[in-house]
């Protein structure tokens, strides 16, 4: 039975918990253009953010939404928009702006087989790298990926708060098992999770900066109406938000916008871990995956192999410290994915402890199985 | 480990509420009853027609794959659904088939119980079979209080339809309370297997 005398637990999908998540982070935005996997995020949004005196926007397309996302959240509403692979495609000219004026702001991508339309309704992991350099030029930009009820919420406040902490856009990649499997969950009160919201300049207007370097490297940032008068440009700008071309302006802007992510690592790379402790082989897993992995690790277990699970929640940047210290303590290293081999190739690209890298990809439209994952243990 | 797993499958065409019949399943279970529970489903592109599956895991600890592995009860509500859905059900688990849709079962641990028919003469409306079916299961499973069931489907449907669907609820409930399910073979594997 479940210990939870005083907490009423409530039946939610994934899809549910992320738009439970974004409100409690303090959410009151959402424009979108409704799209399988991922209409139930549009669908009580449009329900619940007009209650809360948020606003909620259908807009004629993809490109449309998460520009309005763009213009809600330099007003100071911390803003959502979610959609699947097409969508997603569509988005990836705008978010490279949202990345280059530092713009926070959340996108759901729950996918499904593509490319192109695709297989609507089966789960796939095929975005991971898309999500990563789906836009072009050297971007910073940070990836989450869930794989519960559970973590829809916790997942989707942690975007909330690197995105606003970090100015930056947050992609959370969802699946279409996760978005519509439904688990009893007892969501934390607004009491029991913390919120970060962006920092407000604390200077008069006339003395504004607004792209000024500070020892975070996230400038302060200004909302319009504030009275801070700013420039907004996805050109490379100088402190002040203006087009430049020179080089040492240009250099010094693209570092700090890297090194804003770099210097947050311990904040933003998160991996969970089950049953490592004494593990021989780990299974490196995200989103729905991880949770097959998780049976196959307690199985092989029980059958007295030393297996462990190493669950990715933080895709990029690549978690790469916590990792290399799981392939030096483990011989072989299984990378289950619903693609063709996203994620291996990270990991083989920080393997320097020689230890063994076993992709297994599944692409027929259905989850990876715990048996399949178990197989590859057991023959490690 | 997978003996603590209690696994329902649900399984008919597009459009006959076999999906919504599982969510209530697992809302009784897992907001009422308070047990872990993992509802999953899939289903093709069209809005009707096409095979339809929806998948109830239940346990006592937290649940970590969250599909069906061994199902422990089918409910089949039409013969493609069924011939599609049989092939992973356990020796000893249980069949339940709307018998006006399914004639040729493909065990002998299996229930028949005329759903459709029962929704059209006792309710007036096909439109509930599930909830007849959903009764059966809920009755025969022995997973789910059912007086658990009976809140969560009056939670989950339609304002206006609660006694409509509860009426249905509790038909499937009377219906399969005349089933003796001791009649049927413990296993469809021979006591003979058992002893090799």
């Amino acid at each position: 039975m479940v210990d939870s005398e005083n907490v009423k637990r409530v039946l939610l999908q994934g899809n549910e918990a992320i738009v439970a998540g974004a409100l409690a982070a303090g959410c009151r935005f959402f424009a979108g253009y409704p799209i399988t996997p991922a209409s139930e995020i549009s669908e009580l949004l449009s329900i619940k953010l007009p209650e809360l005196g948020g606003t909620f926007i259908q807009m004629e397309d993809e490109i449309a939404s998460i520009g309005a996302v763009i213009g809600a959240s330099l007003a100071g509403t911390k803003s959502l928009t979610a959609t699947s692979g097409p969508g997603f495609s569509l988005m990836q000219e705008n978010l490279g702006y949202a990345c280059v004026a530092e713009v926070p702001c959340v996108i759901v991508n729950v996918m499904r087989g593509g490319p192109s339309t695709g297989l609507p309704t089966s789960p796939s992991q095929g975005d991971v790298q898309m999500a990563r350099w789906g836009t072009h030029g050297d971007h910073p930009i940070i990836v989450l990926a869930v794989s519960s009820v559970a973590d829809c919420f916790s997942v989707t406040v942690k975007a909330f708060n690197l995105s606003e902490k970090y100015r930056v856009p947050v992609i959370i990649l969802s699946d279409e098992v996760v978005a519509h499997t439904r688990e009893a969950v007892a969501l934390p009160g607004n009491d029991q999770i913390r919120v970060i919201d962006r920092v407000a300049p604390d200077v008069p207007p006339e003395w504004y900066k607004p792209y000024a370097d500070n020892n975070r490297g996230v400038p302060d940032m200004a909302n319009f109406g504030d009275g801070y008068r700013h420039h907004v440009t996805g050109l490379i700008h100088d402190d002040m938000g203006y087009p430049t071309q020179n080089p040492q302006e240009v250099e010094k802007f693209y570092k700090r916008i890297h090194s804003k992510i770099s210097k947050g690592f311990q904040d933003i790379q998160v991996t969970k871990t089950f049953l490592m402790e004494d593990a021989e082989i780990c299974v490196i897993a995200y989103g729905s995956v991880a949770r097959s992995a998780l049976k196959a690790v307690r199985t092989a277990r029980e059958q007295g192999v030393k297996a462990g699970l190493v669950q990715l929640v933080t895709l990029f940047p690549f978690p790469r410290k916590s990792v290399d210290m799981y392939l030096r303590q483990c011989r072989v290293a299984i990378v289950p994915e619903m693609n063709m081999g996203q994620i291996s190739r990270e990991i083989t690209r920080i393997n320097q402890a020689n230890c063994r890298i076993v992709k297994h990809n599944r692409i027929d439209g259905h989850l990876i199985s715990p048996d399949e994952i178990l197989k590859r243990i057991v023959k490690a | 480990m997978s003996d603590e797993r209690y696994e329902v499958r649900f399984s008919g065409s597009g459009g006959q509420g076999i999906i919504t019949a599982a969510v209530i399943l697992a809302d009784a279970i897992g907001s009422f009853d308070n047990k872990f529970v993992c509802q999953t489903q899939s289903y093709g592109p069209e809005a009707r027609g096409g095979k339809s599956k929806a998948e109830v895991v239940i346990s006592q600890s937290p649940i970590d794959y969250p599909k069906a592995l061994e199902v422990d009860l089918l409910l089949a509500m039409t013969q493609t659904a069924c011939d599609a859905y049989f092939f992973d059900i356990k020796p000893e688990g249980l069949l339940i088939v709307d018998s006006g849709l399914v004639q040729q079962l493909p065990t002998s641990r299996a229930v028949s119980i005329p759903f459709t028919q029962i929704a059209r003469d006792v309710i007036g409306r096909e439109l509930v079979a599930n909830m007849v079916a959903l009764g059966a299961v809920g009755y025969l499973c022995g997973q789910v209080g059912l007086g658990s069931l009976e809140q969560a489907l009056l939670a989950r449907v339609p304002k206006g339809t609660e006694k409509m669907n509860s009426e249905a609820l509790q038909a499937g409930i009377e219906e399969a309370r005349k089933i003796d399910l001791d009649t049927l073979p413990r296993s469809v594997l021979s006591d003979w297997e058992d002893e090799l």
